[in-house]
């Protein structure tokens, strides 16, 4: 089973990537179950999500504590909490960030991509509030080979209510770009 | 048939459109879940063809859903926690007005302080309200078991309300793969609701008024009695049925998990019977016979189940995801209660878990498991009931 955990803060996206990451790999013949966990409904709060891919059907229902993947949709969420805790040893971090994976010295694989510039130039969300979340996963399918790019296109359509093709773009974008240490 | 990653409040939702629920009532505000939103959607796009109404409160929510039901209409509401205790009143008028309306409701703690989080605490203390109780494992769980509620609820040797629990967040928000049926399917399954005796202005006549001692209150009660008894024996037909039209099994008010040849048994109702699989499964592996009934019916209360499902086992640890303050944990009450007189009962212990939404994980339920084996190697349940995981 592949455990994944994302930070976000609320009106990133990060609730509805857990869901369409989920879809994605529903699409490959995978069971999944995503998850947030979050208090209030609140703009700037920080949220964590869940999401788990498995072969066989998926029985546990609590949180996730040892993910394989952390991915980070606020750069900013990296100095306020413990966002490596309990990753897999072999586990990858996946930060929203313009900078180079070298930059945040973690003792885990690194990987970025600037999802901020390509949700703002595709005009997701706005400047001061770019929703980032497709871009993420765009990223995610590149740096961890889970699922394809195709797959997150299909749940992207699936899921997305407006902007279907710059979400499309933007995740295009964000696999091309993506950078791993 | 369609198979679709959705959430269980999603699940819920398409559970009363392919009901064809045809009034809808709903208060929208917190802790009020996305249920009531999408049926709004469905409502709104013309896929459902129901009458949506929105009302000031839970309250007046259960009095349209009951006024509705007495017309012959199918009635569908959802709430959560404050939503269900604020319609307390009005579920005892449902039940006693035989009003065979289905609700949803999310399981979420009580307020002081705040928490939106999984409790059952909310549903358990609707117990004496006549309705049927189910709660629910998964979304799928979710959506079949209202498309089987309301036939169950208006057969008319029923005629009895049904709520449905679903784990808030554990199931209210999580997605999960969802076998959504054909609309055609569920038609055959479920036919329209026929009232026996519908509010009719061509035929009028008075539901409600008031019954003397000396005349029929007591045989009203009485009735309701009687159809409580025979809701475990329908559902196990309905089941049956709606297995040969779907071809999925539901084991009507126990799911038995292992139990057979178990020492140790846990009892749950709730999604976390999902954790406790998981972690029954490494029991197994290293050859410790450890298993699990979850309780998907608390009322009726499943007794004669129970005593038998648990005729072999030497422990028994009930999971309780509410509290009755003064007292223990609501289904262990119950389970106790319902052991006495029987021959060879096994040593019985209530754990409280989970409150406020405290997520239950394999760790935990790994350290129940063993604290059911230290009392069994003792001889001796320490205290009759415990608090898990708690901070002070």
């Amino acid at each position: 089973m592949i455990e994944i955990r994302f930070h976000g803060r609320g009106g990133q996206g990060a609730v509805v990537a857990s869901n369409i990451l989920a879809d994605a790999a529903f699409r490959e013949g995978k069971y999944v179950q995503a998850f947030p966990y979050f208090g209030v409904e609140r703009r700037g709060a920080p949220v964590t999500s869940f999401a788990r891919i498995d072969k066989n059907p998926i029985k546990i229902k609590s949180q996730v504590y040892h993910p394989n993947f952390i991915i980070v949709l606020d750069p900013t969420l990296m100095n306020i909490a413990d966002i490596t805790s309990g990753l897999n040893k072999n586990g990858i971090v996946l930060i929203n960030s313009d900078k180079d994976p070298n930059y945040y010295n973690l003792s885990f694989k690194t990987a970025t991509i600037d999802a901020t510039s390509i949700a703002i130039e595709n005009k997701l969300g706005s400047k001061m509030a770019p929703i980032v979340n497709t871009s993420m996963l765009g990223a995610f399918a590149k740096i961890s080979g889970e699922v394809t790019l195709e797959s997150i296109i299909l749940a992207i359509n699936e899921s997305v209510p407006l902007k279907k093709e710059e979400n499309v773009k933007a995740a295009k974008e964000a696999y091309e770009k993506a950078m791993i240490l | 048939m369609v198979k679709k990653i959705m959430t269980g409040n999603v699940a819920a939702a398409w559970g009363a459109r392919l009901s064809r629920a045809e009034v809808i009532a709903a208060y929208p505000i917190t802790p009020q879940t996305s249920i009531v939103e999408k049926l709004a959607q469905f409502v709104s796009n013309g896929d459902l063809k129901a009458e949506y109404i929105h009302v000031e409160s839970e309250h007046s929510a259960m009095a349209a859903c009951i006024a509705a039901s007495q017309t012959g209409a199918r009635a569908f509401t959802a709430t959560s926690s404050q939503g269900l205790v604020l319609m307390h009143e009005l579920l005892h008028w449902a039940s006693g007005a035989r009003a065979p309306i289905v609700m949803v409701n999310v399981n979420r703690a009580l307020a002081p302080p705040w928490n939106v989080w999984v409790e059952h605490t909310d549903m358990m203390s609707q117990r004496d309200t006549g309705w049927i109780q189910f709660y629910a494992e998964s979304n799928q769980e979710v959506l079949d078991t209202l498309i089987m509620s309301y036939k169950l609820c208006e057969d008319k040797e029923i005629q009895l309300p049904a709520m449905i629990g679903l784990d808030a967040f554990y199931l209210s928000h999580t997605s999960e793969i969802v076998d959504i049926p054909d609309q055609d399917q569920v038609d055959r399954f479920l036919p329209d609701y026929e009232s026996a005796y519908p509010l009719d202005t061509e035929n009028p006549l008075s539901i409600g008024s008031l019954s003397m001692p000396n005349q029929w209150y007591s045989e009203f009660r009485y009735k309701i009695y009687e159809a409580m008894e025979r809701v475990l024996p329908k559902l196990n037909q309905i089941e049956e049925d709606f297995y040969k039209e779907f071809g999925r099994k539901y084991t009507g008010p126990l799911e038995l998990y292992n139990t057979e040849d178990a020492e140790i048994i846990l009892i749950i109702s709730g999604a976390a019977s999902g954790t406790i699989k998981e972690t029954v499964d490494t029991f197994r592996k290293k050859g410790i016979k450890v298993g699990l009934i979850r309780l998907r019916i608390f009322r009726p209360f499943p007794s004669e189940a129970l005593g038998k499902a648990l005729s072999n086992a030497s422990f028994v640890g009930v999971i309780d995801r509410s509290f009755s303050f003064g007292h223990e944990g609501a289904i262990f009450t119950e389970l106790k209660a319902s052991l006495y007189g029987r021959k060879s009962v096994p040593m019985i212990k209530n754990f409280i878990v989970g409150i406020g939404g405290r997520d239950i994980t394999t760790d935990t339920i790994t350290e129940i498991y063993e604290n059911c084996f230290n009392c069994l190697n003792n001889k001796k349940v320490d205290v009759s009931v415990e608090w898990i995981d708690i901070k002070v």
